[in-house]
């Protein structure tokens, strides 16, 4: 796998449970707008789960390159895309390249 | 209605159970619960955070509902969740995509079909499960659902045992046709006759799949009825003294019974039960008799026809394969697979459910059963409605007539849905039931049950699939091994692990060679288990490996 490997912090929302990713200064449901977090993570995930704007944060690696963000266990990258039986419940329900992602 | 209807008393219990949880839920909304304080009461109503949402897992006691309530889950589907849910081997029903904020409605929801999400999660009793013919068969000696029922009563907030060493899961049949996987449970019970003609039960502890599957033993032969409260309670006693709390792998009563030895387990829980008998814990028989009353039978049309027009081939296909014998003369047991090809074990849309309900409500004294297969039944139709069902099913995509054939995949939510998960069950069901899809070509190899899990906790029961499939994680990539030779029921074993792994494409190729081996080798009325039994793994392996 090329590009740049980096750390992200993820989690759920507290109210909906969603996959969450964290932004530098907040969270989005979309992997793509995620921030690498650097040495700040503990930190971060404390602050953010005591503010009860996330859920059991933690820090996954990712690659990073001109595609953009990519975790590096399958885990991951399903729970950033949706369940891939259900593509149609997915981030990118009219993606066909949204299973190759995963694979 | 040949169903318990809860009291005064359990409607209240319920209620109040709403109640707490959803000021649970607004303290926790508000910040004045953590989530370390939080996630334990959420899990004692079923709210799971999972690999997407939060999901909720409803009880279905002993699998047994009414159509109303049966309705009620199709709504619950459509109005919080993204139009279905998911039929589990637990014969409960889940929830993907819950928000925890409508959590307290939705239970408010539940509790006003006389439901809930109690004991679905934690280190208690859990919900027991039971035979999904119960009261049906006709092969019946008697129904187990007034123990299952009588086992709600006693185990529901028992404080004795709310922290259990682990979870505790008891299944309950009234047959010699074991459909409920009995002896893989911690404690397994079956309603028999002695030779006297007396009803009794026979009690087996310490099975289990998950990490190490160990079939149950037989503890006690025979047990009058009216015992089994106090019984139950000693057996759980020896546990909860000795079970291990220091090793979660090694927490379950089968590590106890098999580390201590079967005779030893007995030898004590018999000591302890002598001494719970003097204590006068058991109900009076007149509550068992009042609790048998609400399953009695209902009103059977036994002068309707008992024959079938099978003049349409494919309603006849699925008259062989799906439709059983019940024990009232011009009466069927209808099961619906959830299992399409291609389709998701399990899954069922909201429009399906609310379906099933009605045809439930129309046709089957108001009654049907979630089965241990992720399947539905209809207990108690008319022979003479066979059709009319039978056509609805097939316009709303139920009229799948593989019922213990290949395409009759359990599966469990695998990585798709679980935060535990290994690797995806679905996908690998999904493309095993199109390869095998033409009917003619299932019906040929016959009865195969088929059985994947995402990860050792085995939810999708692979240790007792005739085929058996473990999801594992091989250096972050998904890999499956094959387990043949297993099997749930009388003729209980446990598969064991063929070979290395495949892939995704490559378990589905291995599973193809496996019944070929079976076409090519079985004899006269052989089920591929049987010619498994006969040969051996070699030929198996060979084919697969060679
Ligand atoms: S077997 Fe594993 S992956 Fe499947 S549902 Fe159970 S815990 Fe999840």
């Amino acid at each position: 796998m090329s590009g740049e490997r980096v750390k992200i912090l993820t989690g759920n929302d507290l109210l909906t449970g969603d996959v969450t990713w964290w932004t530098g200064n907040g969270w989005s449901r979309h992997i793509a707008d995620a921030a690498p977090v650097g040495d700040d993570a503990t930190q971060i995930a404390q602050s953010e789960e005591a503010d009860r704007k996330v859920v059991g944060a933690y820090v996954i690696d990712a690659q990073s390159d001109a595609e953009g963000l990519r975790p590096a266990h399958i885990k991951e990258r399903i729970r950033a895309l949706g369940p891939t039986v259900r593509l149609d419940l997915s981030l990118r329900p009219n993606d066909p390249a949204a299973s190759a992602w995963i694979a | 209605m040949p169903m318990y209807q809860y009291d005064t008393h359990d409607q209240a219990m319920v209620d109040a159970r709403v109640a707490e949880f959803s000021d649970q839920v607004a303290r926790r909304l508000a910040g004045t619960l953590s989530e370390e304080q939080f996630r334990p009461l959420r899990l004692k109503n079923g709210l799971y955070l999972q690999l997407h949402a939060y999901m909720l897992r409803v009880a279905i006691p002993y699998g047994t509902l009414n159509s109303r309530q049966m309705h009620m889950l199709g709504d619950i589907a459509d109005k919080y969740d993204r139009g279905y849910g998911h039929f589990t081997t637990r014969q409960n029903i889940q929830y993907n995509w819950i928000k925890l904020e409508d959590t307290p409605a939705i239970l408010a929801d539940l509790a006003s079909v006389g439901m809930h999400a109690i004991q679905t999660s934690g280190n208690c009793i859990r919900n027991t499960t039971a035979d999904h013919f119960a009261g049906a068969a006709a092969d019946e000696v008697a129904d187990p659902r007034p123990y299952a029922e009588l086992l709600r009563q006693w185990s529901t907030f028992h404080p004795e045992f709310d922290y259990l060493p682990r979870k505790f899961k008891v299944a309950i049949i009234g047959s010699d046709t074991d459909r409920a996987a009995m002896r893989l449970h911690d404690i397994g019970i079956q309603v028999v006759k002695n030779d006297a003609g007396e009803t009794g039960l026979k009690v087996y502890v310490g099975g289990g799949m998950g990490r190490t599957p160990m079939i149950a033993p037989v503890i006690r032969e025979f047990l009058p009825p009216l015992q089994m409260i106090s019984y139950l309670e000693a057996c759980l006693r020896v546990y909860n003294r000795y079970g291990r709390r220091d090793n979660k792998y090694k927490a379950r009563i089968k590590i106890l019974v098999h580390e201590i030895g079967a005779d030893e387990y007995r030898r004590q829980v018999e000591e302890e039960f002598a001494h719970i008998l003097t204590l006068g814990l058991e109900p009076p028989p007149a509550e068992l008799e009042r609790i048998k009353g609400f399953f009695a039978d209902p009103a059977f049309d036994t002068q309707s026809a008992d024959t079938i027009d099978r003049s349409d081939p494919d309603f006849a296909l699925w008259v062989d394969q799906n439709v059983h014998a019940h024990k009232a003369p011009g009466h069927a047991i209808v099961t619906v697979s959830l299992k399409p090809a291609g389709g998701i074990p399990g899954d069922a849309s909201a429009d399906q459910i609310r379906l099933l309900a009605d045809l439930a409500r129309d046709y089957s004294f108001d009654e049907l059963r979630v089965t241990h297969a992720q399947n539905i039944v209809l207990p108690h139709v008319r022979k003479a409605d066979l059709y009319a069902i039978w056509q609805k099913l097939d316009a709303a995509g139920l009229a799948n007539a593989n019922l213990d054939l290949i395409g009759d995949i359990i599966a469990c939510p695998g990585l798709d849905y679980c935060s535990l998960a290994n690797a995806r069950s679905i996908p690998v069901a999904q493309k095993i039931s199109e390869r095998f899809a033409d009917p003619a070509r299932q019906a040929e190899i016959g009865e195969l049950k088929l059985k994947i899990s995402g990860c050792i906790n085995a939810c999708g029961h692979h240790h007792a699939g005739h085929i058996g499939i473990l999801g594992v994680d091989r250096k972050g990539t998904e890999n499956y091994q094959l387990l043949l030779g297993g099997s749930e029921g009388a003729d209980t074993s446990l598969g064991t692990i063929v070979g290395p792994g495949f892939s995704e494409d490559g378990i589905v190729d291995a599973v193809e060679k496996a019944t070929q081996v079976y076409l090519d080798r079985r004899e006269d009325g052989e089920r591929f288990l049987d010619t498994y039994r006969r040969l051996g793994v070699a030929p198996f392996k060979e084919a697969i490996y060679g």
